[in-house]
């Protein structure tokens, strides 16, 4: 009832691939294809767009990993970001380390700091935990404006292009490469990650913490190392900002910021990496089709052109609003429906409680 | 850690719990034998659950010590926590189901493995070689347990959305999934029709005789109880009150009188 009809698995390695069926393996390939396709079709606005969301799923897929599949309320998104992008930006300008290297610096020294701020993960809770993480915030922002000497306190630092086999990835077609291959295997490896020992400890602690405490899991050790994780990808993120936007300016990382990851993986699906994906594009696109409408309507409606800023913020509570009422999984549970229907089209045949 | 003194199995030791005013347990003792089917009775609100939560180390008691002898170790486990116990050896069910609800059967079983894989964050991500190797033979040992509880055709079903009866079966599946030295079950049977509590205590049977595990059961059903168990152990208000066969607690005089008047308790028939 809860399988696939007619695809049987005859061995446990087909059994736990993380594309069980043709379909599921059909609709990666067209996916690939695209990817590849797009920046050879798309103009430079496009693209800017697209390496935008790619930054933005792979800080998405971190805080999920916290917040979706562990359970534990994070505030802290922003600053943290702003540590990957601090690091990575300052290791190349003082020291000219390559961008690799000071990428992976970048992600072990952010991992480093969430960790720490995800001790309070080992007494507090929800909402108590949500605002220890806001202390984060707040601590790492003032730290970093403070800290004039090294951070250049309010000062944005200018970080110059990585440049991958001698050429520079100073356009925007060029750093698509760089970011797509990057937010790929972060999704890779967080699936990964959840079919296998770590992850399915993570997802433990968020269901039932005192059931997986007396089947051995050590509770508190899977949240730091749900800290952990998350925030290395996060660093990956806010490396990835650094590099792309050249400027690193703690105004990118506020309290605002976690907010809108938040969001992203609220609206997209918690839990899951597709929604990731598709809460970062929602939420990065959002606000760039709002600013397209004014533009359009600028000589033929100046009236309502005017109010499009604050349409731009009523609209993005309302999103958030609407998904919670009327689907809480968000776009990947969207996304599931549509796959159910066409799963047997033209059948009227729905799939009982299937995969997710 | 020591060179056993005691028996392989379990040994509570003058264990006394206290919640504020509320002496939980007082004075506690009595030994759980390797290889025996021991069944823990008492009206509601004995101190049945307690003892449970002090052997796991969800609860700490004020005195007393618990110890494990298995595989000629002794362990002391008064003051580990619960995962370290569990490493140990010691798996258990829970009188309200405490189930991982969103995730599947299959992944709440692997759960039960957990301690015997060894899998870090790096080679779970990357997923190649000793990790697959490791997922997949730990899911053949998954497959056992499944095939053993019938548990096929839910396999990949989400836990919440299962009835009550087939949830305390998948409870007691990740339970033995973890190969334990002692299987802990509060109330396995509570809330099933006559039909699955028989088939439950079939189970319970076929563990204790096919697999090295002991098994420990608290349930309501004397009937059921008196037919399955070794031992019997009987708490009230917190103490021990009698121990024995269950030939012997049928007719104890002072386990007669404290269920006297408990109407949803039927001593069987041999009173
Ligand atoms: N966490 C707790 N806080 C306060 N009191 C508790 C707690 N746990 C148990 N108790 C008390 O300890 C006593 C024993 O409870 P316990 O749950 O062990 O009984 P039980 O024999 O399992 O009963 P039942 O058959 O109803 O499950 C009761 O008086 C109970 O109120
Ligand atoms: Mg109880």
């Amino acid at each position: 009832m809860t399988m696939e009809c007619g695809v049987f698995h005859t061995t446990y390695t087909s059994d736990i691939a993380l594309r069980r069926v043709p379909a599921e393996r059909l609709r990666l390939g067209l996916f690939v294809i695209v990817v590849i396709a797009f920046p050879f079709l798309a103009s430079p606005y496009w693209l800017n767009l697209a390496n935008q969301i790619a930054i933005a799923t792979v800080g998405a897929i971190g805080l999920n990993i916290l917040v979706g599949y562990t359970g534990q309320i994070s505030l802290g998104q922003g600053a943290f970001m702003a540590v990957g992008a601090y690091t990575a930006g300052l290791l190349t300008l003082n020291f000219g380390l390559p961008w690799g290297p000071s990428i992976v610096f970048a992600c072990l020294v952010t991992s480093a700091i969430g960790t720490f701020f995800g001790m309070p993960s080992l007494r507090l809770k929800g909402l108590y935990l949500a605002i220890a993480t806001l202390a984060a915030q707040e601590i790492i922002e003032w730290v970093i404006t403070h800290w004039t000497g090294v951070t250049g306190g309010t000062e944005a630092l200018v970080v110059p292009a990585p440049q991958l086999f001698g050429v520079r990835m100073n356009t925007d077609f060029r750093f698509y490469w760089l970011v797509v291959i990057l937010a790929s295997a972060t999704a890779l490896f967080t699936a990964n990650l959840f079919r296998s020992r770590i992850g399915r400890a993570f997802l433990a602690v968020r269901d039932q913490d005192v059931a997986a405490s007396v089947i051995g899991v050590n509770v508190f050790r899977y949240k730091l190392l749900a800290f952990a994780t998350s925030s290395f990808f996060v660093g990956l993120a806010g490396a990835l900002i650094a590099y792309y936007r050249n400027i690193v300016s703690w105004e990118r990382f506020t309290l605002e910021t976690s907010l809108f990851y938040l969001a992203m993986i609220i609206v997209g699906g918690l839990g899951s990496i597709r929604g990731s994906f598709f809460g970062a594009a929602l939420i990065t696109l959002l606000p760039a089709l709002i600013t397209n409408a004014g533009r359009m309507l600028q000589d033929s409606a100046p009236a309502i052109a005017s109010q499009l800023p604050n349409i731009q913020q009523a609209s993005f509570g309302l999103i958030i609003i609407l998904f919670l009422v009327f689907e809480p999984k968000g776009l990947s549970k969207l996304w599931q429906n549509v796959k159910d229907y066409f799963y047997v089209w033209p059948f009227a045949y729905r799939r009982g409680e299937g995969r997710h | 850690m020591s060179e056993p003194d005691a028996l392989p199995g379990l040994h509570i030791d003058r264990v006394s719990l206290r919640f504020g005013g509320v002496a939980a347990l007082t004075d506690v003792s009595f030994n759980i034998q390797a290889g025996e089917l021991l069944a823990l009775i008492g009206p509601n609100g004995a101190g049945k659950t307690s003892v449970l939560n002090c052997i796991s180390g969800l609860y700490r008691p004020q005195e007393g010590s618990i110890r494990l002898v298995s595989e000629g170790v002794e362990h002391d486990l008064t003051d580990l926590a619960p995962h370290n116990i569990a490493q140990l050896g010691v798996a258990r069910t829970f009188q309200n189901i405490e189930l991982f609800k969103h995730m599947t059967v299959l992944d709440n079983l692997m759960l039960g493995r957990h301690v015997h894989m060894r899998g870090g964050v790096l080679s779970s991500g990357i997923f190649l070689g000793r990790q697959r190797r490791e997922e997949i033979a730990h899911r053949r040992e998954v497959e056992n347990v499944i095939d053993f509880l019938n548990l096929e055709s839910i396999r990949r079903a989400t836990v919440g959305n299962l009835p009550y009866g087939k949830q305390k079966l998948v409870e007691l599946g990740r339970a033995l999934a973890l190969d334990p030295a002692v299987l802990l079950l509060d109330e396995p049977m509570a809330g099933m029709n006559s039909e699955e509590k028989e088939s439950m205590a079939r189970f319970i049977l076929d563990v204790h005789e096919q697999s090295d595990t002991t098994p420990v059961v608290i349930d309501h059903d004397m009937d059921v109880i008196m037919d399955i168990s070794d031992r019997v152990v009987v708490l009230d208000f917190g103490r021990v009150l009698a121990e024995g066969t269950p030939e012997e607690i049928k007719m104890n005089k002072l386990v007669i009188d404290a269920y006297l008047g408990e109407e949803t308790i039927r001593v069987g028939s041999g009173v």
